[in-house]
């Protein structure tokens, strides 16, 4: 387990340097330069040729490749190429902790409603109760979260005004505040993720449900609660784990689309105002950070199974 | 008072609205320290009499009629709470699948120990040192290390082991064993069959033992059950059926067993065509189309269980006073 878990390790940090490295050249390669976005038309030759050369494009592209990767082997990301220069490390410093509330809030309420949403509707299947849950789903899935980001808006912050329709509060200046700061957001996001997640269970349990093991468990006469949460729900949930580590990637990206709607300075809008400005060094290093999320998420879904399945972790 | 007696038990499925019988009028019963073999192939009924008798029949199966009497008390009329506390404590089952019959993501220790600590309030300690105790006594090495382990890492016959033991733990009254060697090896067949037959003899525990090899029978049972296409067709002690069956079909399944007592050109004689589907509609004998026999009355009239020299046998043309091909006792 331990070389394992080593192994994937090396393997996530190779695919983080994969998709720097990508993105590094792929910026590069895209058409318009910072110095023509900052510059527009205003500037002669020379002042182009100044800022480039203050900004390090005068270089060959390898060597701009080499200079950012060792720099970012000794933990600088740079610093944005407008304004005050303000550094990549801080800017994604602020950015990260609302956009991992966000997803995780989105998160824990997406699988509040699931879990208990798919074992309802496995246990009565084919009953009214099923098919409610069901519809719900479909319509849960049909939904595009922008959308029902503003629909969200539109009845609990303008008309009902219980909470509020944009802006984010730290964690520090109360829970509450944050809480009630995020929670349109997370419920725009969670809801086709919940789902998602609902309808696995649902079909993952029926599964179980008929298994020859669980014929076993009850014909030792265990009560209702022992079957489902000691017997059906752990084989059930290791199919479905896979599907949470790919589908929180998709929350992540749900975010950034949302971030927009509710004005949340988080990763998202970062990320589309740099790659408007051309601002290189804050792309990159957000880049980064995203592909790192990815990369532990599915790490943490491993370890999981690992947790939940002992073939795996004696194997 | 017997164990368990099934009376005229009658078993429906329900399937896209409509209703056929798999089970028709089967009655069997056996007491403490007995073995019973229900045998029959495949479609027979003999694995749905049993799963009826704990309760777990499938979804769209149901018992239409007759009655389960366990200890006198009718198990057909009793609510789900009350057949849930006769499983596991009163009556226990072993099934034919040992490689999936095990929760494959919980210990040995946790599948074999929370029937006991539920059904007869053992406390973990205690649960464990009982749990140690059976894994010896059915034969398993090393059981601290096997409690420790998931069944993943166990092979059949010792999964199979394991299920005995789950089924001994809480001490019940009666084990229902559902061809419970079918999927293990040959040589594993015989040491887990005489384990179960030895286990149940000194606990005073009555065995059903389900099985379509006529073979195991003579030797770990002590009345037989033949059934065919969802009807009892044949009953009686095991000594009698080997030396005189009395169902045409009871002898067809004896003739059709390779025997190295017989010179080796002896033709086998197999039952011509197959078993029928079970929600076939066969009017009077169900086993009138394969049998040699049959004649007008078998056709229209179903024949009722009758005694018989011994026996019990449903057939309009009972083999009276003969014996087996070669007279032979088994």
């Amino acid at each position: 387990m331990t070389s394992y878990m080593l192994r994937r390790l090396i393997g996530s940090f190779i695919v983080m340097w994969a998709v720097a490295t990508l993105v590094f050249f792929m910026l590069r390669l895209v058409p318009g330069d910072p110095v023509a976005a900052m510059l527009a038309d205003a500037g002669g030759p020379d002042e182009i040729a100044a800022m480039k050369a203050r900004l390090g494009l005068d270089r060959s592209v390898f060597v701009q490749y080499g200079i950012w990767f060792s720099n970012m082997l000794q933990g600088d990301l740079g610093s944005s190429i407008y304004g005050s220069r303000i550094e990549v490390a801080r800017i994604i410093a602020e950015a990260l902790p609302r956009t991992l509330s966000l997803s995780l809030l989105a998160f824990l309420i997406a699988m509040v409603i699931a879990i208990p949403a798919g074992i309802i509707s496995a246990t009565r299947r084919n009953t009214m109760t099923d098919n409610t849950v069901s519809l719900f789903a479909f319509l849960g899935l049909s939904m595009p979260d922008f959308w029902l980001a503003i629909i969200l808006i539109i009845i609990f912050a303008a008309n009902l005004q219980w909470l509020p329709a944009i802006g984010y509060t730290p964690m520090d200046e109360g829970l509450w505040q944050w809480f009630r700061h995020l929670i349109l957001p997370a419920i725009a996001i969670g809801t086709a993720f919940s789902a998602i997640i609902a309808r696995m269970i649902r079909s993952s349990l029926l599964e179980v449900l008929n298994s020859d093991y669980m014929r076993t468990a009850r014909a030792k006469g265990l009560t209702p609660r022992m079957l489902m949460f000691g017997h059906a729900l752990p084989n059930a949930m290791i199919p479905v784990i896979t599907v949470i580590g790919i589908a929180f990637a998709l929350l992540i990206s749900g975010a950034v689309v949302v971030e927009n709607v509710f004005a949340i300075k988080g990763l998202g809008r970062v990320l589309i105002e740099g790659i408007l400005n051309r601002d290189y060094p804050v792309v990159q290093g957000a880049v980064l950070v995203v592909s790192a999320i990815f990369v532990f998420s599915n790490l943490i879904v491993d370890l999981l199974y690992g947790l939940i399945d002992p073939r795996i972790r004696l194997n | 008072m017997t164990l368990l007696n099934i009376k005229g038990l009658a078993i429906d499925v329900d399937r896209d609205g409509q209703t056929r019988r798999l089970v028709h009028d089967a009655s069997f019963e056996v007491d403490r320290g007995e073995t019973l073999a229900i045998v029959g192939e495949s479609g027979s009924g003999k694995s749905l009499s049993a799963l009826a008798t704990m309760g777990l029949l499938a979804e769209g199966l149901s018992v239409s009629g007759g009655e389960i009497l366990f200890d006198g008390r009718d198990i057909v009329q009793m609510d789900a709470q009350e057949v849930n506390d006769l499983r596991g404590n009163e009556i226990a089952m072993v099934f034919q699948e040992p490689m999936t019959s095990l929760n494959p993501v919980r210990s040995i220790e946790a599948q074999l120990t929370e029937g006991m600590r539920l059904k007869m309030g053992l406390n973990r300690r205690a649960a464990m040192a009982r749990a140690l105790e059976l894994l010896n006594e059915v034969g398993i090495s090393d059981p601290e290390e096997r409690l420790r382990q998931y069944p993943h890492q166990l092979s059949g016959g010792m999964r199979q082991r394991v299920m005995i033991a789950i089924a001994l733990s809480c001490e019940p009254k009666l084990i229902l064993a559902d061809e419970p060697t079918t999927a293990l090896d040959v040589t594993i067949q015989a040491q887990i069959l005489a384990l179960t037959a030895k286990l149940c003899r000194d606990h005073d525990v009555g065995l059903v033992l389900i099985t379509h090899n006529l073979g195991i029978v003579a030797r770990y049972a002590q009345n037989v059950a033949v059934m065919y296409g969802g009807r009892v067709v044949e009953k009686a002690s095991a000594r009698d059926l080997y030396s005189g069956a009395k169902h045409p079909y009871t002898r067809g399944l004896l003739d059709s067993v390779p025997r190295l007592d017989l010179p080796r050109d002896t033709p086998l004689s197999p039952i011509p065509g197959a078993p029928p589907d079970p929600t076939e509609e066969i009017s009077g004998c169900r086993f009138h189309p394969r049998c040699a026999k049959a004649t007008e009355v078998c056709v229209t009239d179903i024949p009722q269980m009758r005694p018989a020299e011994r026996h019990e046998v449903a057939c309009w043309h009972p083999n009276l006073t003969a014996k087996t091909k070669t007279g032979a006792v088994a």
